[in-house]
């Protein structure tokens, strides 16, 4: 038996399906543009979706400041290879107050994040918001809605999230409420990889091993990306070949060490690697077992 | 148990290209898992997952250490930790409706909906069922058949699954006892031909030792397979079914980067198109050809169900978001009274005669549900007479739209058949429903269309038509103050007709009472009354209360624009209890009148009124000079 759709074919018919519904009803959606691999599957999808128009919405970056000097890069370049509007978005707060990962702590995520990401949101008043999160990422977000509804406040109430059947999307709200929506949810890291490879979407180079400087902390290996990096006493980089599976803030990203510099090794090593993907991240961990789904609530993405 | 043995690790680590271009070609299934957890449906899961090599090394020393610590095999991987909920769920005991969870094996990826809890059963394996090609029911083997497992069934069978999967659990407990499975065997049989499921295939399991999981199991050698995984990779898919049926497309945008392209863009329901294919465009009727298939990779010689794509016409003809472009010799019909099966799925029940938002594909239309014609015990199958449907439960209703929807029996296809209901207040999804047939008195009876329309009664009157619509709380002065104005209006030779809650349920009403239902088709009969009155070019004035805001909604939607004034009589209820012209509120506070609004039953005061009359602050003459000047102004 063989079928003429394969598994990627219908994930990326679902995505593009979910993109087109929320232009039914959204006044003023954006897209949320992290410029790791997840956005660049994203980024990706709402081009084939609208094509030959460009994507009907702009892309927005709620930046820290503190991401990889590779990401400021691609990010400029895709948006012009798009013809989106890039709208980069800097918490003045944290700006002023200095807020940064090695003197704040979980403020730093707080700060330029979670309540960068709501200012800018109500700074433009969009209503819709395409974020790349997928179910496969944590556990909590195994139930997570595509359309994930916020109150004004951008909170998330469980109680209040709309069941979804078939591919009917109820995107109806009242005014001040706001819409997240997750069209790539059913994506799995290795869907994310093989499609990069099968469509030849551009990636920061970041996820590909090369030489760099690095320093090991608290059992993760850091980049020492530019020169605000504080070393300790005794702290030298040392150049180690490594690569990133997620990318974030560098100072909070861990990298592993790795030899493979082509799509195929990279997806080899995941494929026979031990730890899953959010391991790398710092953020998870805040707060234990159940953080991820607390910054949910309080209207992290 | 030994562990599975991976042809894929080997294939991983020698040569990635030659696996990654196999894993490019392998298809989708999407199936639902149904039991509770006692029936080991988490084990099962996180056995498939574990089995598929989905667990990192991470999250196995989280699962063996949670295992020590919480778990509920001893010594042992408790696999159903593995898809354990939110934490929300976990402290506040809330059930929210349905997980995904996603393995891969060497043919096939899956993408699993999990559904936890009991009480909201229905509502979530519905959710979970409407987009899956099989269903994988549980049953442990020491329980046999139970009461769940026939809910179970129906549900999936109501939903229309093709594929049931009967998973005969723990057979580990049961000594592997061929006799036992095949009693469950046999008595599944008779109750799924009892309900109409033809064909199913019943597998022994133990998700706990993992036995006929992902390969036949030593311990029943009396099994001849196919072991679960096999069966789960080697089951036919829907989409060659769905590629073989006509041709539709609901369109979703419209694209229009320039004036010189316009593409109509959509996910293809059912069946093929090709560039030269003729076409109809729905509800419109017209016809054209299909010119060009654009993707952003360059224009298609075809594409199939399921795919996304964006179509060009050879004609310049008119279609927009909710039209269907659908093969020319076999199109589907359009039609607006339907008889379906709703599966209520809110806390606050249906209300027969409320209009809610229907959403089926591409297209949103105004429907009216009336009460269900039965409902059905998920349990024992019974049909039940009902007025109503509370949270879980189903029925068969009919229902109307407000205009034509081009659809297709949910058994023939479930995106032209499967519709949403939405609150218009709330916005919540409060139902979903499978399209049966259309009913034949929409078909047959259609406009008559006159000659002398309504502007011409109301130029002959000399006046534009008009419903003043009163609404405020029992004794605030409707009834009043309505008179007054149509005395003026009178005096002024406007032709003027008032409408009074009490006299219209003396004669036309009569049948009604005071529940929720019955004051909702009291209004909705009052404003067919009043639209009617203003095709003759009248201005109509009605005086009830109308409490609920969706049914004032509902008339202002039956008038052409600016015609329906709402006009607000603002009385504090204290201060229309003070007053208590008829006693009402005495008789309500003593509990003899039920229903009572302000009392016992809600009043939705208007947001935004045409009008608004505060009778604290006027008499009422002066509030009907206000609005005889509001209105002829």
């Amino acid at each position: 038996m063989i079928d003429t759709l394969t598994h990627l074919d219908r994930l990326e018919a679902e995505s593009i399906h979910i993109m087109r519904e929320v232009m039914a009803d959204a006044a003023k959606p954006v897209m949320l543009y992290s410029v790791g691999k997840d956005s660049a599957v994203m980024l990706h999808l709402a081009r084939k979706a609208f094509y030959p128009s460009p994507p009907p919405f702009p892309l927005l970056h709620v930046d820290t400041t503190w991401k990889f000097k590779a990401m400021y890069e691609l990010r400029d370049r895709m948006a012009a290879e798009s013809g989106m509007e890039l709208i980069v978005y800097q918490n003045p707060e944290a700006k002023e107050r200095g807020i940064n990962p090695f003197d704040h702590g979980p403020l730093h995520t707080d700060m330029w994040k979670t309540e960068g990401l709501k200012q800018a949101l109500d700074l433009h008043g969009f209503d819709v918001a395409f974020g790349g999160a997928r179910r496969d990422e944590e556990k909590s977000r195994a139930k997570e809605r595509i359309f994930s509804f916020r109150t004004a406040s951008h909170g998330w109430d469980p109680k209040k999230q709309r069941p979804e059947l078939w591919n009917l999307y109820n995107a109806r709200k009242a005014k001040g409420e706001s819409i997240r929506v997750f069209p790539i949810s059913n994506w799995t890291e290795l869907d994310i990889w093989q499609y990069i490879a099968r469509e030849n979407i551009p990636i920061v180079p970041l996820y590909f091993a090369a030489p760099r400087p690095t320093v090991e902390r608290d059992g993760l290996l850091l980049m020492v990306d530019d020169d605000r990096f504080p070393l300790k006493d005794g702290e030298v980089p040392v150049e180690r070949s490594v690569r990133f599976r997620t990318l974030g803030c560098y100072p909070l990203t861990g990298a592993v060490e790795s030899e493979a510099s082509t799509l195929s090794e990279v997806i080899q090593e995941m494929l026979l690697t031990t730890t899953s993907e959010r391991q790398g991240r710092i953020i998870d961990k805040d707060g234990g077992d159940a953080s991820m789904e607390k910054k949910k609530q309080e209207g992290y993405f | 148990m030994a562990d599975p043995v991976y042809v894929t690790d080997a294939l991983i680590a020698e040569d990635i290209d030659a696996y990654l271009a196999g894993h490019e070609k392998k298809s989708l299934l999407r199936f639902i898992t149904c039991g509770s957890v006692d029936d080991g449906k988490s084990t099962l899961i996180g056995r498939l997952l574990y089995d598929s090599k989905m667990i990192f090394e991470d999250q196995l020393a989280a699962l063996e250490a949670d295992s020590k610590r919480v778990g509920t095999q001893g010594q042992e991987i408790d696999f159903a930790l593995l898809v354990d909920g939110l934490a929300a769920e976990r402290e506040q005991g809330i059930t929210i409706d349905v997980a995904y969870r996603f393995f891969t094996t060497e043919k096939r990826k899956f993408i699993v909906a999990d559904t936890p809890g009991h009480e909201q059963y229905t509502r979530n394996m519905v959710t979970g069922a409407s987009t899956a090609d099989l269903a994988v029911i549980l049953i442990d083997a020491r329980k046999g058949v139970l009461t769940q497992t026939r809910r179970h069934s129906f549900l999936a069978h109501l939903i229309g699954i093709k594929h049931i999967v009967l998973a005969v659990n723990k057979m580990d407990l049961v000594g592997y006892d061929k006799t036992v499975f095949e009693r469950i065997l046999l008595s599944y049989r008779a109750f799924a031909s009892e309900i109409g499921i033809t064909n199913f295939t019943a597998i022994p399991i133990s998700g706990f030792k993992g036995d006929n999981i992902t390969a036949l199991s030593d311990n029943m050698p009396w099994f001849k397979g196919p072991a679960l995984i096999e069966h789960l990779e080697n089951v036919e898919i829907g989409a060659a079914a769905d590629e073989a049926k006509p041709f539709r497309l609901p369109v979703q945008w419209v694209n229009r980067p320039n004036l010189d392209f316009r593409g109509f863009s959509g996910q293809l329901a059912s069946g093929k198109v090709r560039p030269g294919d003729a076409v109809r465009i729905l509800p419109s009727g017209k016809t054209t050809t299909v010119d060009r298939i654009v993707t952003l990779g360059g224009n298609l010689d075809e594409a199939v169900a399921g795919q996304s794509v964006t179509l060009t016409l050879a004609d310049e003809v008119d279609c927009s978001r909710g039209d269907v472009i659908a093969a020319a010799d076999n199109p589907p019909e359009a039609a607006d009274q339907f008889e379906a099966t709703l599966v209520w799925m809110a806390d606050e029940a249906m209300i027969p005669g409320r209009a809610y938002w229907l959403k089926l594909a591409t297209q949103s239309v105004s429907a009216t549900v009336q009460a269900p014609k039965y409902e059905i015990n998920v349990n024992t199958l019974d049909h039940l007479a009902a007025k109503t449907l509370d949270l879980n439960g189903i029925g068969v209703v009919e229902l109307s739209t407000d205009k034509p929807i081009t659809f297709e029996a949910y058994g023939d296809n479930r995106t032209l058949g499967g519709f949403i209901l939405i609150d218009k207040l709330t916005n919540a999804t409060v139902a979903a429903g499978m399209l049966h047939f259309s009913l034949r008195r929409a078909q047959n009876v259609h406009w008559q269309a006159s000659d002398v329309d309504r502007d011409m009664r109301a130029n002959l009157k000399n006046q534009r038509p008009a419903l003043l619509w009163f609404t405020g709380l029992s004794g605030s002065g409707k009834s009043t103050i309505a008179n007054l104005v149509e005395k003026k209006l009178h005096r002024m030779n406007r032709h003027s007709f008032l409408l009074d809650g009490d006299n219209v349920r003396h004669g036309l009403n009569r049948d009604l009472g005071f529940t929720e239902a019955d004051r909702i088709e009291n209004i909705r009969r009052v404003g067919e009354v009043a639209k009617l009155m203003t095709d003759a070019g009248l201005i109509v004035i009605t005086a009830f209360i109308s409490p609920f805001r969706a049914e004032r909604e509902m008339v202002r939607a039956m008038l052409p624009a600016g015609e329906f004034i709402e006009v607000f009589i603002d009385t504090p209820l204290a201060e229309a209890e003070r007053r208590d012209v008829k006693g009402l509120y005495k008789k309500a506070r003593a509990g003899q009148l039920k229903n009572f609004t302000g009392i016992d039953s809600p009043y939705e005061a208007p947001e935004n009124p045409e009008i608004r009359i505060d009778t604290t602050a006027m008499t009422p003459e002066e509030a009907a000079d206000l609005i005889i000047d509001r209105l002829l102004g």
